[in-house]
């Protein structure tokens, strides 16, 4: 199995453990990811002003190289990316009027992308694809005993069309949980948004959405939570430093990437790493649960 | 020029002027008789001093280009663009890392590029502009550095980008950053500075002074440029 890669700004520079855990495990699995030689940033959401089209070409010129490596899918890890890339195909696809436009400019590329001839894929319906006995298969650290909250944010299940799973019930991270050996923690606010961009105007909105999501999980017996998006993971993370410093009774909750659990459930080397990255250092119950 | 030279139309800021076929923009101007005090340099395509934007007769693009390399056509309208109005923070390059944290904090503006690749296409050298731009967006230093090296600093992607971008200035910036920080050190660079030292070129060096300009010019462009 080969397919493109396009990792995103943002594992380039902040998200490195993501980068190199969902490496690592596929390469585990023999699937072949190849990174796009050039890419180009996303624009990180995808742009509502449909009218101004100068907005929407980032991530098409993304698809136009994807396209042009002549590999059918391509994967994004990062669940902000992959969503951006997802409408973009859909706003490709249907709107004939703005393609056209868009072709018109986008004059000294030899590539036009009309939307069908790229998959975007997020890593959970890859690893469904390669196969979940093959997952399963790979699992060295048996009955560890580990109870994973797994939260999906919005980017993932909004909007509708580009849903990988479910909006309401999704069920995908918890099937690979399941198949990886260690038993899911079903909480309410897992499909709850984190509060996003608010973090950056109205840091109290993700104060507030992150007490609740993670407090949840703890009340329902999380040993740890896990996700794919490069900022719920920050705002689950990093914040639940500052609600520690207002709140000394709160009960942090150590937050991992999906890709980190599987990787050291599948004893892959854990050095490739860095645990310093996190707020909550999750090495005391890695290690209570021999995972380190 | 002899008189069998055939003649060219082109619009100088508007105006109508006959001119060589043949001719750079610059001898073209010069012929049609402005005396040139800025937008002229070297005059060999790397000072970046004579940044010129032009359109050609039937074509609808507004390109960019160096008026000492571009030949002129028939039809073609023209203004030289002397000096780029562009911002230039001032830095101690001993005190910043080498990373995204850095173009954040100087270059805020590289987090605008909404990849429309208008630079890239006003590119006199042929440069990847937009390219390193997202390098420097996602703070991979040395493919941005490794991109611009050829950057002359003439502004052109500066003029035309829609996110007021100054790319060229952030190229620089990594270049310095690539330089200081993630360059490889070159124990050739140690060896030289010592045999300079050592006064080992003292005799070359009074050859080259005395030898006639002729013969400099003929061995500067037959020298071998030896890359490792
Ligand atoms: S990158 Fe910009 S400043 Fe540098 S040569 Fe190209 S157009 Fe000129
Ligand atoms: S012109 Fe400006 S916005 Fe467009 S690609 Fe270049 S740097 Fe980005």
């Amino acid at each position: 199995m080969e397919l493109s890669y396009y990792p995103g700004c943002t594992l380039k520079a902040n998200a490195k453990n993501f980068e190199t855990s969902a490496l690592a495990i596929l390469q585990h699995l023999d699937v072949t990811v190849k990174e796009l030689e050039d890419w180009y940033c996303c624009g990180v959401c995808f742009s509502q002003t449909q009218d101004n089209l100068m907005q929407q070409i980032a991530p098409v010129r993304t698809l136009v190289k994807a396209k042009e490596s002549n590999r059918r899918q391509l994967l994004a890890l990062c669940t902000m990316c992959f969503n951006t890339l997802k409408r973009a195909i859909e706003f490709i696809k249907n709107d004939k009027e703005k393609r056209d436009t868009i072709h018109q400019f986008m004059d000294r590329e030899d590539t036009k992308f009309y939307g069908d001839e790229v998959e975007v894929i997020d890593i959970l319906t890859l690893i469904r694809q390669i196969g979940l006995d093959k997952l399963k298969a790979a699992i060295v650290k048996k009955a560890v005993d580990l109870k994973v909250a797994s939260y999906y944010g919005c980017m993932l299940l909004r909007p509708q069309e580009i849903a990988i799973d479910s909006p309401d019930d999704p069920v995908i991270m918890e099937e690979i949980i399941t198949h990886a050996g260690c038993e899911n923690v079903y909480f309410p606010f897992r499909t709850e948004c984190c509060g996003s961009y608010q973090i950056v105007s109205e840091p109290e909105i993700v104060r507030e959405r992150a007490r609740k999501i993670v407090g949840s999980a703890v009340k329902n017996g999380a040993d740890l939570m896990v996700m794919l998006c490069p900022l719920c993971y920050y705002n689950l993370d990093e914040v639940q430093r500052d609600i520690q410093e207002e709140d000394a009774t709160f009960q942090p909750l150590p937050v991992l990437y999906f890709t980190q659990l599987l990787a050291l459930l599948m004893g892959l080397k854990p050095d490739l790493q860095d645990f310093r990255l996190h707020a909550i250092d999750p090495r005391p119950v890695l290690k209570r649960k021999g995972l380190l | 020029m002899s008189e069998m030279q055939k003649l060219v139309k082109v619009f100088i800021m508007g105006e109508a002027y006959e001119v060589p076929e043949g001719s750079t923009i610059i001898m073209a101007m010069e012929y049609a008789g402005f005396q040139m005090k800025r937008g002229v340099g070297c005059r060999e395509g790397f000072c970046g001093a004579c940044a010129t934007v032009y359109r050609e007769k039937g074509d609808y693009k507004l390109k960019g280009g160096l008026a000492c390399q571009t030949v002129v056509s028939d039809g073609m309208m023209l203004a030289q663009i002397p000096f780029v109005p562009a911002e230039k923070p001032v830095y101690d390059i001993s005190e910043l890392t080498p990373d995204v944290d850095t173009i954040k904090i100087l270059f805020p503006t590289v987090f605008r590029c909404v990849a429309c690749n208008t630079c890239t296409k006003a590119c006199p050298q042929e440069i990847k502009v937009m390219d390193y731009v997202q390098a420097l967006k996602r703070g991979d230093i040395a493919k941005a550095a490794d991109l611009s090296f050829d950057c002359i600093r003439c502004g052109l992607c500066a003029l035309r980008c829609p996110a007021e971008i100054v790319q060229y200035n952030a190229a620089t910036l990594a270049q310095r950053l690539y330089g200081r920080y993630l360059n490889k050190k070159s124990p050739e660079l140690d060896e030289r500075i010592d045999e300079i030292e050592e006064g080992k070129y003292e005799n070359d060096l009074e050859e080259l002074i005395k030898m006639p300009r002729e013969e400099i010019t003929r061995r500067y462009y037959s020298r071998e440029i030896k890359l490792k």
